[in-house]
C-alpha cells in the first residue's frame, strides 16, 4: 500500500518534471527541474529494490552530470544565451510529434499482456517480485507446508539469494557480476550446463572508455590563448 | 506486488523518453538538447531495472543500467565540452548556428 503511495507520487514527480524541462524556456530552471526529475527516477529505482543502482543514480547523475551541465550554462550564459526561444511554430510541431511518438509507445506497452510473462521465458528462475509474492502468500498460508515443497539445496540457495536480492542487497551480486561471476544465474543451473557470461569484459571496457573520453574532454575544453595577429609579438 | 506492475514503469519510462525526444528536437540551446539526451538515457534505465525485477532475467538489466549511468557521464563531459568550444568560436550556443559546420 505505501509502496504503491510511493510510487505514484514519484512516478508524477518524474514525469511533471521532465514535462517542466521541455516546456521551459530558462536553462537553469531546466537544470532544476532536470535535477528534480532524476532524483525521482533514483527513488523508482529504490523501489524496484535497485539500491546500489540508486545510489549511483543520485551520485552520478544528480550529483555528477547536472552539476557538470550547470558549469556549462555558466561558462557559456552571456545575456541572451540563457533564454533562446523555441518559435511557437516548431513548439507546436514538437508537441504533435511527441503526442504521436508518446501514443504509439503506451499503446504498445499496454496491447502486450506482461502477466504471463513468466511461462513464456525460457528459463527456470523466478522474477523477484513473484518469488515476492510466493513468500507473502505462503507466509500467510501454513509454513510448514512450505518448507516441504522445497526442492533440494539447489533451490534452497537460489531462494536465500533471490531473498537477499529481495531484501535489495544488490550490491555484492553486482560486483561479482562485473568479475565475470554470476551467482544469481548458476547456482540453480545442472551440471554440465556451462556457466553464464558475466560482465568483466564490459566492464574493462567502460573503464579505459572513461579513462580516455575524461583526457579527451580535458583536451577539447582546455583554456586556449586567443592569438591576435597584431599583437601576438607583445606576448 | 504491492499492485505496482511492470506496465507503470514502463509507461513512466516513455513518458520520460517521449519528453526527452522532444527536449531534443525543439531545444535551440545546445545544453538543452544535452538535458534531453540524459532524459531519453534514464527513460530506457527505468525499462531496463523495472524488467530486472520483474522479469526472471536476474540482474543483467542493472548491469546494463549501470553501464548506461556511466556511459552518459562520459558523453555529458564530451559534449560539454564540443559546445564550450562551439562557444568560444561562436560566441553563442544556438544550435542553429552550427549549420556552418558542415564540411
Amino acid at each position: 500500500m505505501i509502496e504503491q503511495l510511493l510510487f505514484w507520487v514519484f512516478a508524477i514527480l518524474t514525469c511533471g518534471a521532465a514535462v517542466a524541462v521541455v516546456a521551459t524556456q530558462n536553462v537553469v530552471r531546466m537544470a532544476f527541474w532536470l535535477i528534480v526529475s532524476l532524483g525521482s527516477v533514483s527513488a523508482l529505482f529504490f523501489l524496484l529494490h535497485a539500491d546500489f543502482l540508486g545510489a549511483a543514480q543520485l551520485l552520478i547523475y544528480v550529483g555528477g552530470t547536472v552539476v557538470l551541465l550547470v558549469f556549462g550554462v555558466m561558462l557559456t550564459a552571456s545575456g541572451s544565451s540563457v533564454r533562446i526561444k523555441t518559435s511557437p511554430a516548431e513548439a507546436f510541431v514538437g508537441a504533435g510529434v511527441g503526442l504521436l511518438l508518446l501514443s504509439v509507445l503506451l499503446f504498445s506497452v499496454t496491447s502486450v499482456e506482461w502477466d504471463d510473462l513468466e511461462s513464456r521465458l525460457p528459463t527456470r528462475n523466478l522474477s523477484p517480485a513473484a518469488i515476492d509474492s510466493q513468500r507473502e502468500a505462503s507466509s500467510d498460508a501454513d509454513v510448514a507446508a512450505a518448507g516441504s515443497s522445497v526442492a533440494g539445496p539447489a533451490r534452497e540457495a537460489q531462494a536465500a539469494l533471490a531473498a537477499r536480492t529481495q531484501a535489495g542487497r544488490t550490491v555484492r551480486q553486482l560486483g561479482l557480476g562485473f568479475l565475470g561471476l554470476r551467482p544469481d544465474q548458476d547456482l540453480n543451473r545442472p551440471e554440465g550446463e556451462g556457466l553464464s557470461s558475466g560482465y568483466l569484459l564490459p566492464f574493462e571496457i567502460v573503464s579505459i572508455h572513461l579513462l580516455v573520453v575524461l583526457v579527451g574532454a580535458a583536451y577539447l575544453a582546455r583554456a586556449k590563448r586567443r592569438v591576435v595577429a597584431g599583437a601576438s609579438a607583445d606576448l | 506486488m504491492g499492485g505496482v506492475g511492470l506496465e507503470a514503469y514502463l509507461i513512466v519510462g516513455a513518458i520520460l523518453f517521449v519528453c526527452g525526444v522532444v527536449c531534443m528536437a525543439t531545444k535551440r540551446n545546445a545544453i538543452g538538447v544535452l538535458m534531453g539526451v540524459e532524459l531519453v538515457l534514464n527513460g530506457a534505465n527505468i525499462n531496463f531495472v523495472a524488467f530486472s525485477r520483474f522479469t526472471p532475467l536476474g540482474l543483467d538489466g542493472q548491469s546494463f543500467a549501470l553501464f548506461v549511468v556511466v556511459l552518459a557521464a562520459a558523453e555529458a563531459a564530451v559534449a560539454l565540452a564540443i559546445a564550450l568550444n562551439f562557444y568560444n568560436n561562436h560566441t553563442t550556443i544556438d544550435v542553429d548556428r552550427g549549420n556552418e559546420l558542415h564540411g
